[in-house]
């Protein structure tokens, strides 16, 4: 048995490859459902995002494992072929297939680290997997501890604290103006990428209203749906700024939109209410010299990068922290998993059976003082016996359910019934499951919701 | 012994303002930690001194100037230390300890009076706990302004360090500064109505003009200029953040006023 991945991202492939390789959630069903078909293939799960494609599986046989995947993920799109896709796709298995997925969660393997959306989208991914039943017991615990390592660097390190990209900056630089943007009307004046992106970042932080002005009305139209907002006549930017707290420019017009004079006015009618400008264009939109203006803070393109910039050393440092923290939850996943192999949960299951057997027989002859070597070997022999007979019904049911389709739910139980720890199973230092032949016939998968 | 309460809660204080201070320049959270833990200590210090004179007097001890700035000091920790737990704010630390262990120095280094001034009426109690009440209002406001100015500055140039990273957000501090001064203006306004029924009572006119008295209605009708001021003609945010220094440095005076003019026990306003 192993825990495989394959796939590609943003160091290996184009976008236009990992464009090619996307699945719809609404076609996921389906795509799992391929998956699951492949007769080595006991559980799988599928993460896209816009910087990676990847397939997480439990296998019978490693090297089997990445051929079926990679025929999965050439079947994915017609126009691909294995010549195409086989340079860019990496593979993992075992310990570093669950480093991989820590890594992935915890936003150490993101084109800008720290960012945060990822460790939402392995969460969606799992979800995913859990409605489709592609995902047992061994997924489930190994998905949920990366989602828990990841949301535990969030919390413990500052690698998320930092902005994460430039439009990022901007709502971080507009937070040091505004506590609350909840109550803040954003104005997004033109439709440029950078400043969609901006916008789309300040409606995610849950803005109050959002005001789109355009040259041409109806492009405001068509993205004041797309943000739930509201569009406003060009004609009606200077009588707006006085409305607005924060102002997003990216128009790509060759001059400025928004004077000096504009803002002092804006200003006065606002009583002096602190204003947030942002201009993220080159060739400028908004005239520089309205940094001169009281309570009008203005941010460029130059100045938002050079935010980004400065949180960059101060996160690389935190991804270190960071790389430790998943390198130990890695140490002990890696054990768990190969506790789950059948022989040495049977013996640790015999080894605690025997200290508890042992531990009492010589409380009791303490006790009971001298006895003669027959009395002796008789209370031996009784414990023996119990302990034979009642572990005689869970170790022969481990034995023959281990190569089932729930085999990993029998040991994971019978772990938990008993007590057995992982590094207790662990100490016999046997390879990582290594080869666990299944019959292949697939039956129905329970959820396993729980990881039992 | 309340002698060496007195010395321990400077020198607590005198260490929670300089760890507050290291805290503002670095990205250390056991800094604050431990700043908060030194805070803590000299104000149960603080409060025990304070507890032990008042059951030694029989009454809240504010009736010698040093009483009065101790007295201020413990209000200043106290306002602080509820901010910092409820908000998270411990960057406040940074201003108001420095602030609070100034006060205990000018306390002991202003002249000793001899004996307290004995409350023979009432309101010259109640006249005293409210001036300091209300001074420890315009306190707040004028660090809250001092951290928008600087907040400020920074964001105009720029500059996104720790200590950027650090400050409130500037709409955040302007409305700590304008409750603060809602906190302090009324309490001011009531110290000194009572300060003027006690003048009544013991010398038999209500005004008397001495330094102390015009500063005091200085110090009121600035303040309640900077209030109308917020609502009609828009001083607020960078504005109302320089007027309350100011305003403050007015305050300091009075106390300054006071301290030179009368070595006798006196309230603050």
């Amino acid at each position: 048995m192993n825990i495989i991945v394959l796939g590609l991202n943003h160091r290996t492939a184009s976008v236009e490859l990992r464009e090619l390789l996307a699945i719809q959630d609404s076609r996921m069903g389906e795509a799992l459902g391929r998956l699951m078909a492949y007769s080595g293939i006991k559980e799988a799960m599928y993460l896209g995002t816009c910087n990676r494609v990847e397939v997480y599986a439990v296998v019978e046989k490693g090297e089997w494992g990445f051929r079926q995947l990679e025929d999965f993920l050439v079947s994915t799109h017609f126009s691909l072929s294995t010549e195409d896709l086989l340079p860019h796709l990496y593979r993992y298995s075992d310990d570093e297939a669950i480093a991989h997925l820590f890594r992935v969660s915890a936003s150490l393997d993101s084109m800008v680290v720290g960012e945060p959306q990822v460790l939402g989208q392995v969460k969606e991914a799992y979800d995913l997997a859990l409605t489709h039943r592609s995902s047992g017991v061994i997924l489930n615990k190994v998905v949920k501890k990366a989602i828990s390592v990841g949301k535990s660097v969030r919390t413990n390190t500052r690698i998320g604290e930092y902005a994460v990209s430039v439009s990022y900056a901007a709502v971080e630089l507009a937070k040091k103006v505004f506590s609350n943007l909840k109550q803040r009307v954003v104005l997004l004046v033109g439709a440029g990428e950078m400043g969609k992106l901006a916008a789309q970042h300040l409606v995610n932080q849950g803005v109050k209203e959002v005001l789109i002005t355009n040259r041409n009305h109806h492009r405001a139209f068509m993205l004041a749906e797309r943000f739930h907002g509201q569009a406003v006549p060009y004609e009606q930017l200077r009588s707006t700024l006085p409305k607005v707290d924060i102002v997003i420019c990216a128009t790509g017009a060759p001059h400025y939109v928004i004077t000096k004079d504009d803002i002092e006015m804006a200003v006065y009618h606002r009583m002096n209410r602190p204003m947030f400008l942002i201009d993220i264009t080159v060739p400028r939109n908004i005239d520089p010299a309205v940094k001169d203006v009281d309570n009008a803070y203005v941010f460029d393109i130059d100045d938002l990068k050079a935010h980004v910039g400065h949180n960059q050393e101060e996160r690389l440092k935190e991804a270190e922290t960071a790389e430790h923290m998943v390198k130990e939850e890695v140490g002990s996943m890696v054990a768990w998993v190969r506790g789950l192999e059948a022989t040495p949960t049977i013996v640790a299951l015999r080894k605690k059976a025997e200290e508890i057997k042992q531990g009492e027989l010589e409380k009791v002859f303490g006790r009971l003082g001298e006895l003669s070597s027959k009395e002796r070997s008789a209370i031996e022999g009784l414990a023996s016996a119990i302990v034979n007979k009642l572990l005689h019904g869970p170790v022969v049911t481990l034995k023959s359910e281990a190569q089932s389709q729930n085999g990993f739910a029998f040991i994971e139980a019978a772990r938990r019934f008993f007590e057995l720890r992982e590094r207790e199973i662990h100490s016999g230092e046997i390879p990582l499951l290594e080869d666990e032949t299944g019959d292949g016939v697939r039956e129905e998968r329970l959820p396993q919701k729980d990881g039992v | 012994m309340p002698e060496l309460l007195s010395y321990l809660t400077m020198g607590l204080y005198f260490g929670g303002t300089l760890l507050f201070l290291l805290y503002l320049w670095h990205r250390s959270d056991v800094i604050s930690k431990i700043s908060l833990v030194t805070t803590g200590l000299g104000f149960i210090s603080h409060t025990s001194g304070l507890i032990m004179a008042m059951v030694s007097m029989g009454h809240v001890p504010i009736m010698t100037f040093k009483d009065a700035m101790s007295f201020f000091a413990w209000g200043l920790v106290l306002v602080f230390l509820v901010v910092a737990m409820k908000r998270g704010l411990e960057v406040l630390g940074a201003f108001i300890l420095p602030l609070a262990f100034l006060s205990l120095v000018s306390a002991t280094l202003a002249p000793q009076s001899a004996d307290t001034l004995a409350p023979v009426f009432q309101t010259v109690w109640v006249h005293v706990t409210l001036s300091i009440l209300g001074t420890i209002g315009f306190a707040v406001a004028f660090v809250a302004g001092l951290m928008y100015v600087m907040q400020e500055r920074l964001l105009k140039s720029k500059q996104f360090n720790v200590l950027s990273f650090k400050l409130p957000p500037l709409d955040f501090l302007d409305s700590l500064n304008q409750r603060s001064i809602l906190f302090g203006f009324p309490l001011l306004t009531l110290g000194i109505l009572t300060g003027a029924v006690s003048a009544q009572l013991t010398i038999g006119s209500y005004l008397s003009w001495n330094s102390e008295q015009i500063w005091a209605l200085i110090t009121w009708f600035f303040y309640f200029a900077v209030l109308m001021g917020r609502v009609t003609a828009g001083w607020r945010a960078k504005k109302a953040a320089y007027l309350t220094i100011v305003g403050f440095a007015g305050v300091i005076l009075t106390f300054v006023g006071i301290l030179i003019k009368s070595p006798q026990p006196m309230s603050p306003l």
